[in-house]
């Protein structure tokens, strides 16, 4: 067992997972990941290319390069380095390149912060990306080790990110308990490309589709999406045979029959079972459901594991301005609805550009949790000054 | 095409643009000076199209099947040994 940062722990599972090539800008919170991996490069722990780039665009783009030659592919950003991104996003998973991304969530710009909200991933939800949320340091090292497998497989070919909250996850230290490099690697399979980049067999990769086609492509990419959902649970079940470690698309606590269920992700859903537990010691009943596997959502979970709550409350770590609530309250309304389920669901914002959530702030929100008349149809904005 | 059909990615065999005549795209064409052009191939390399031909022994010339006419040759070619001139 040893003590390492989220970016640390990033960096050894890279490492560790045999990757041919990584192509990363430096961007706060996330440097440390660039950094330890070239002293690996440079004290001869990591044999795979590594390469400098002058930006983000850059760096994706030097990977997209390098998956379709069908090589293992990682890159790490954060915040603006991920909107800078955003146009390659799309042409990575539009090209079916499974790619490994770790991102250390950050909020955007203007005015400049360095600290976590989840509003960066949120800007690319729908870009066709495989993202997994983290509430632990050795979840972050887990999944990113679990997302080449999973990224890799012939039935999902789609690019991933393991998503942590900047600084509170990618700087605090942590027990991880390692693991070997042998049974990692049984664990993972190379990319299947079907087409590999190749100069004495040119291809070209996405090619222009037309009004015609395109729509089918999409389509394709949405069909990987669901498989990606079987397949998740099925990397989940083969890592936990070698690992002992097992998470789920979702982590539920106490969720059946609780007078109310918190629904939430990332660092804070810790933060929220603490609290949770402490006040069911003093007779309250209330549950957690933590959202690990964000996209593909994984729809009839959620529900199963909601139905039975006398009421539900969303947590969301960003914005969607000018939107009726979050993204997660969004995604976990239309799922409950779509399954005719029509409890009360609350929308709550929290934590963003970085302001702290306690176990404290935790007890304080279930208990505006009790009182669904004062939420009206909006988000309440918990945390905000005056 | 159904997207069963389709190829994932939409990958294609490559060297679609060399099997492809853009000759009807331009308004103006690319003519060298041969006495001026020293075959620094300059405009081969900046060229986005296959439309500048190398040869053995021989200075380049313009394929206008595959030429677009965007004047990139000209500009580039530090003798001024391209010029751009009106289509007939």
């Amino acid at each position: 067992m040893v003590a390492l940062q989220g970016d640390e722990a990033v960096a050894e599972a890279v490492r560790q997972c045999d990757v041919d090539v990584v192509a990363a800008y430096p961007i706060t919170p996330q440097t440390i990941i660039v950094e330890k991996l070239a002293e690996f490069v440079a004290t001869g722990r990591f044999s795979g290319e590594f390469i400098t780039v002058e930006s983000e665009h850059s760096a994706l783009s030097a990977c997209l390069g390098a998956s379709a030659t069908g090589a293992r592919v990682f890159t790490a950003t954060s915040s603006q380095g991920l909107a800078y991104m955003h146009e390659m996003l799309y042409n990575v998973s539009g090209m079916r390149l499974p790619i490994v991304m770790a991102v250390a969530n950050r909020a955007l710009s203007a005015p400049l912060v360095l600290n976590a909200d989840h509003s960066d991933m949120m800007g690319s939800r729908d870009s066709g990306w495989i993202q997994v949320y983290a509430e632990n340091v050795e979840e972050i090292y887990d999944r990113t080790i679990q997302l080449f497998r999973l990224s890799e497989d012939p039935r999902v070919m789609l690019p991933s990110a393991i998503n942590f909250e900047g600084f509170i996850l990618s700087h605090d230290k942590e027990r991880v308990r390692l693991l070997e490099d042998g049974p990692i690697r049984r664990f993972l399979r190379r990319p299947t490309t079907k087409h590999r980049l190749d100069p004495k067999e040119p291809f070209t990769f996405g090619a222009i589709a037309t009004p015609d086609t395109y729509y089918e492509f999409r389509m394709q990419q949405a069909e990987a999406m669901r498989n990606a959902l079987a397949v998740f649970e099925e990397t989940e079940r083969e890592f936990e045979a070698f690992s002992g470690r097992r998470y789920g698309a979702v982590d539920a606590y106490n969720t059946e029959g609780a007078d109310r269920v918190v629904v939430v992700n990332g660092c804070t859903a810790g933060t929220m079972r603490v609290a949770a537990r402490a006040m069911n010691a003093g007779g309250e009943n209330v549950g957690v459901l933590a959202i690990k596997l964000y996209r593909p959502f994984p729809t009839e979970e959620v529900v199963s594991r909601l139905r039975q709550a006398k009421s539900v409350m969303t947590m969301d770590r960003s914005i969607s301005l000018g939107a009726p609530s979050g993204p997660i309250a969004e995604d976990v309304k239309s799922a409950l609805k779509g399954a005719g389920i029509n409890q009360p669901v609350m929308s709550l914002v929290y934590g963003i550009g970085g302001r702290d959530v306690t176990v404290e702030d935790g007890k304080k929100i279930f208990g505006l949790a009790k009182d669904e008349t004062s939420f009206g149809g909006a988000s309440v904005m918990y945390g905000v000054k005056g | 095409m159904s997207r069963k059909e389709l190829e994932e990615a939409a990958v294609v065999k490559g060297g679609t643009s060399s099997a492809y005549v853009v000759s009807g795209w331009r308004v103006k064409r690319p003519v060298i000076n041969e006495a001026k052009c020293t075959n620094c191939l300059i405009c081969w390399i900046y060229c986005p199209e296959p439309a500048i031909v190398r040869h053995e022994g021989a200075k380049v010339t313009i394929d206008y099947d595959h030429c677009k006419g965007c004047g990139i040759c000209e500009a580039e070619c530090p003798l001024t040994a391209i010029s751009m001139v009106m289509e007939p």
